[in-house]
């Protein structure tokens, strides 16, 4: 069994929630709507995190260009696919949308540029 | 001399909706100025996402969210000064102002739109008693040197202020590879979105400090640490609650102020309450011809609002260069409350509205399970339920205009009122 305490941020009222797993079924008290449960459950089993970040670019007015990766990530990858977006060096054009890095850490994930520069 | 029917002054988000809108409002002299080197205002250090959840449906990055705008702005043909400063504006909307490539030059508008955006409150806006020393930054000014410029700010990193730029920034160094030590917030709650206290400090493990302050500052050339202290319901330092952080930087996120120095210059009236412009329905200032509209007005907390606001401003000032705009029928004064802490637009002639009223304000307090109430001359025409209130979060009200109908010289308010449970 486990048990988690968590604030939803799906919508500004922040509902306190407990989460709770008992067995394989999750179970969200607490939450004032549906979007809350979905939360619940996922912040539970699989939480996931949409990165934003820089890479270096070169030939531009800025030093930096910057990065989103396209869906959410595994929370517990961030700081694998932080490093990985730290090894990469561009040179300018980019175009907005364009693929940085394809399938970030194995999550299936790609990077995108989110600016043109 | 040059001449044009609409100049808007500030290209971020509030200016290029307003030209956007101006020009799809059928006119086609229209000048956007900005002092930086590029268009879209804040939002281009603004790389986290969020944005846009209004506007496009969609979670978009703050370069992201200017891109769109700075395409349609491209496809619509409309003509921009970069690196332009425009350091006066007149009552009879003559324009100075100044680049390197056409030197000196005064612009005469037939409607002028203001939209500079705001600033940050810095050191000196709050007082932080203790030494000078280098390290100490805004929120935003670190933001521009990471996210833009590729310059790191520290490795030990103090936050003071809970503002969401502050939230933001704390979650930014971490992934950076810096050490964050703590949020300090002088308030008993936080500053910012729930949100961002969840995904930028617990998902870090980083403390946020409510009702502590910063009581001196150590370090001489460079900073070494700050001391924090408690602070009572008065805002007042506990004495004997003295904590030493050891830090290299300081971040202070402690709120915007509208950036209203032109606005003055021309002799518009202010709202103490907002630190902006005056307004009307129509986002006209009180100098005729002047609108103003986004962060420049009052400080908004989605860029979304930014937006929608600021087309109205600009389909106003395309209005006024027509002739259109209705001058002297029926007129409220909006008034906040109790709990409230401003209302925009503070005046409203009924006569312009097409069919609903949009009313922006913040309330003074966090309240759960309270509600609105909107009142005609103390008479309640509406109420509306709200499950949770607090002044982080601008709250929005769209009133139909039949509310309004045929009441002149009157006084609509807004107040808090707890539901009694
Ligand atoms: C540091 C910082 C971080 C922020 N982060 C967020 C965030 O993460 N999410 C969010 O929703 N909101 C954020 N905001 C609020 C944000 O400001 C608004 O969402 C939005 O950018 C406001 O749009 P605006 O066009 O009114 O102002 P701005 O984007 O500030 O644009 C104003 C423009 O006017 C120009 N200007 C000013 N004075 C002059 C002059 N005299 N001559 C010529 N040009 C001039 C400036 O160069 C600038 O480009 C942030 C604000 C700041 C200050």
């Amino acid at each position: 069994m486990e048990r988690k305490n968590m604030i939803c941020i799906v919508c500004p009222i922040g509902c306190h929630l407990e989460v709770e797993r008992i067995d394989e079924k999750v179970i969200v008290t607490g939450n004032q709507c549906n979007r809350g449960q979905a939360y619940g459950i996922k912040e539970l089993t699989n939480p996931t995190r949409v990165l934003t970040s820089t890479v270096k670019v070169n030939n531009a007015h800025l030093s930096r260009l910057p990065i989103k990766t396209k869906g959410g990530v595994p929370k517990h990858k961030i700081s694998q696919c932080i490093k990985e977006i730290n090894s990469v060096e561009l040179n300018a054009p980019v175009k907005l949308g364009q693929v940085v890095i394809k399938n970030i850490q194995g999550t299936g994930v790609d990077v995108i540029a989110s600016r043109s520069i | 001399m040059l001449n044009y029917d609409i100049v808007v002054i500030g290209g971020g988000p509030a200016g290029l909706a307003a030209a956007i809108e101006a020009k799809k409002s059928g006119i086609d002299s229209i000048l956007v100025i900005d002092r930086d080197r590029e268009l879209g205002g804040i939002l281009q250090q603004c790389i986290h996402n969020g944005f846009g959840l209004h506007e496009f449906k969609e979670e978009l990055t703050g370069p992201e969210y200017a891109e769109r705008f700075i395409e349609q702005l491209k496809e619509l043909d409309i003509e921009c000064k970069l690196d332009t400063m425009v350091i006066d504006i007149t009552q009879d909307r003559l324009i100075h102002a100044i680049n390197t490539e056409d030197g000196y030059m005064t612009i005469q508008a037939k409607a002028i739109v203001l939209a500079m955006g705001c600033r940050e409150r810095t050191r000196g806006a709050i007082a932080i008693p203790g030494s000078r020393p280098a390290g100490i930054f805004t929120a935003g000014t670190a933001q521009r040197y990471i996210n833009m410029e590729g310059y790191m700010v520290g490795k030990k990193v103090f936050i003071l202020g809970s503002g969401d730029i502050g939230l933001i920034m704390a979650r930014r160094l971490i992934l950076e590879g810096a050490e964050v030590s703590a949020v300090a917030e002088v308030m008993p709650y936080s500053g910012g979105l729930t949100r961002n206290i969840v995904q930028c400090l617990e998902d870090f493990n980083i403390p946020l400090l409510l009702s502590h302050t910063i009581v001196d500052i150590k370090g001489k050339d460079k900073i070494e640490g700050v001391v924090l202290s408690k602070v009572d319901s008065h805002r007042k330092p506990i004495a004997g609650t003295e904590k030493y952080f050891e830090c290299d930087t300081l971040l202070l996120s402690v709120g915007l102020i509208p950036e209203n120095e032109l606005s003055k210059s021309a002799g518009i009236e202010m709202d103490p309450a907002t630190n902006g412009p005056i307004v009307n329905e129509s986002m006209e200032t009180t100098v005729e011809g002047i609108f103003a509209c986004g962060n420049v007005v009052h400080v908004h907390d989605l860029v979304d609002y930014v937006s929608q606001e600021s087309r109205r401003a600009g389909s106003n000032a395309a209005k006024y260069v027509k002739d259109m705009l209705i001058r002297n029928g029926s007129t409220l004064q909006a008034r906040p409350g109790d709990g409230v802490g401003y209302i925009v637009p503070q005046i409203i002639r009924t006569d312009n509205l097409e069919k609903n009223l949009d009313l922006f304000m913040r309330v003074k307090n966090v309240y759960s399970h309270g509600k609105l109430v909107i009142r005609v001359d103390g008479v309640p025409v509406r109420e509306i339920k709200k499950k949770h209130m607090a002044p982080g979060e601008m709250e929005r009200i769209k009133l139909d205009l039949e509310l309004l109908k045929d009441k002149n010289d009157s006084i609509l308010s807004v107040e808090v009122e707890k539901e009694v449970v």
